[in-house]
């Protein structure tokens, strides 16, 4: 067992590269799948160094709905923002700051967070606080900043709180 | 079924056409420079993902062979287009702002961006070194 | 139908990427500018897939890739070298 942890120190990372080189192929046969995992096997295994810690995803049900939610908010992100640029006068338009208080720690999930944020309605993470501990987002157009916040802690947050701890 | 499909495919392509010309035109209408990070990096996504999308249901239904690569581009595009954005957002933060004009950083005491190498040595002076293992 | 379709997203690109241009000529400050840029690269992917799709072959598909990879490794060092005079520490 400790072998096999030794040979494949990220197992997510080897499936990962296996299926990119499928999709770069672009034809499916065996061929190029043993080559593409004989690359997911021999690439975590030399750069290991840089990969010091795993990161702890639980759940893979939980990440697929995960990214079924973000899907669909990026589709109606996209009608969102695309009314306000071309119907809304500038003038209307409330641009505003929110803070959000993390209660994610690990560095993947706060990465996670603020990437779905960016991709989701009206808003975009900019800055993290000096240490961790608040995210800034920038609001396209918030009447009401503390309804956006509230808002991205239960549907984002709260999911990959279950996520990743 | 073929006219089903052409349909589809000229849908897609027709979308994502508006959809990339608004995220460009958002580009030059809104008036502050923080707003206008958000049009293209919105924008956008969906309408390079529209031309992607459209390719494969074309290259399926009317060239007979499937062609599964511009899944690629797509994801690749999901994944940096936030990071592009949260780049020129510090770039912004840097050149524009400074830590008076910008809003409270929760319990902290500025954001990440305007930290300076004295913070940084207070904090490492501030904390215990972490034990080795 | 498929080539009206393309002709006009074909217009739709081309046009924003005129726009683009005119936006990093006309940019008030280097943030708008390379925002501008990033937006003018993302236009290219779809612009060179348009083309790929209408002449009926994968060869653009590579160059696409390309230019999406240059725009974000270009994009990104623009603004690691503003923000710390510097790319590779």
């Amino acid at each position: 067992m400790k072998l096999i942890w030794r040979l494949f120190p990220h197992p997510l990372l080897t499936l990962l590269l296996t299926l990119t080189w499928l999709l770069m192929v672009n034809r499916w046969s065996l061929n190029s799948l043993v080559f593409g995992f004989m690359l997911g096997v021999i690439i975590p295994f030399v750069t290991q160094p840089f990969w010091p810690n795993r990161p702890n995803l639980r759940r893979p049900l939980k990440i697929a709905e995960y990214i079924l939610v973000v899907l669909l908010d990026i589709v109606q992100a996209n009608i969102i923002v695309a009314r306000i640029v071309l119907f809304k006068p500038n003038a209307d338009r409330r641009p505003n700051w929110i803070t959000i208080p993390l209660e994610l720690k690990t560095p993947e999930a706060i990465t996670a967070l603020a990437g779905t944020i960016t991709m989701t309605p009206g808003t975009l993470s900019a800055d993290v606080s000096d240490e961790g501990h608040a995210l800034l987002v920038h609001c396209l157009d918030a009447p009401n900043p503390d309804a956006v916040r509230d808002e991205i802690k239960q549907r984002y947050e709260r999911r990959l709180m279950e996520i990743f701890e | 079924m073929e006219t089903i499909l052409e349909f589809l495919v000229a849908a897609f392509l027709v979308t994502a056409g508006i959809f990339g010309i608004v995220g460009s035109y958002g580009l030059i209408k809104l008036n502050d420079q923080m707003s206008r990070l958000h049009a293209p990096t919105k924008a956008t996504t969906l309408g390079v993902g529209g031309v992607l999308l459209a390719s494969m249901l074309h290259a399926a239904a009317f060239e007979k062979y499937f062609s599964y690569h511009e899944l690629m581009i797509t994801l690749f595009l999901f994944l940096t287009a936030p990071i592009t954005a949260n780049f020129i957002a510090k770039v912004h933060i840097h050149r524009q702002e400074t830590r008076d004009t910008m809003p409270e950083a929760g319990g902290d005491d500025h954001w990440a961006t305007h930290d300076t190498p004295e913070d940084e040595e207070r904090r490492s002076a501030s904390q215990t070194p972490p034990a080795e293992d | 139908m498929i080539e009206a379709a393309a002709t006009f997203a074909f217009a739709c690109f081309a046009l924003a990427m005129l726009m683009n241009l005119w936006k990093v000529v006309t940019a008030p400050d280097v943030a708008d500018r390379i925002l501008a840029l990033d937006t003018m690269f993302i236009n290219a992917i779809a612009l060179m897939v348009l083309y790929g799709m209408a002449l009926g072959t994968e060869i653009f598909f590579e160059a696409a890739m390309i230019i999406a990879m240059l725009g974000f490794v270009s994009t990104v060092a623009y603004a690691r070298f503003i923000l710390r005079g510097n790319i590779i520490e």
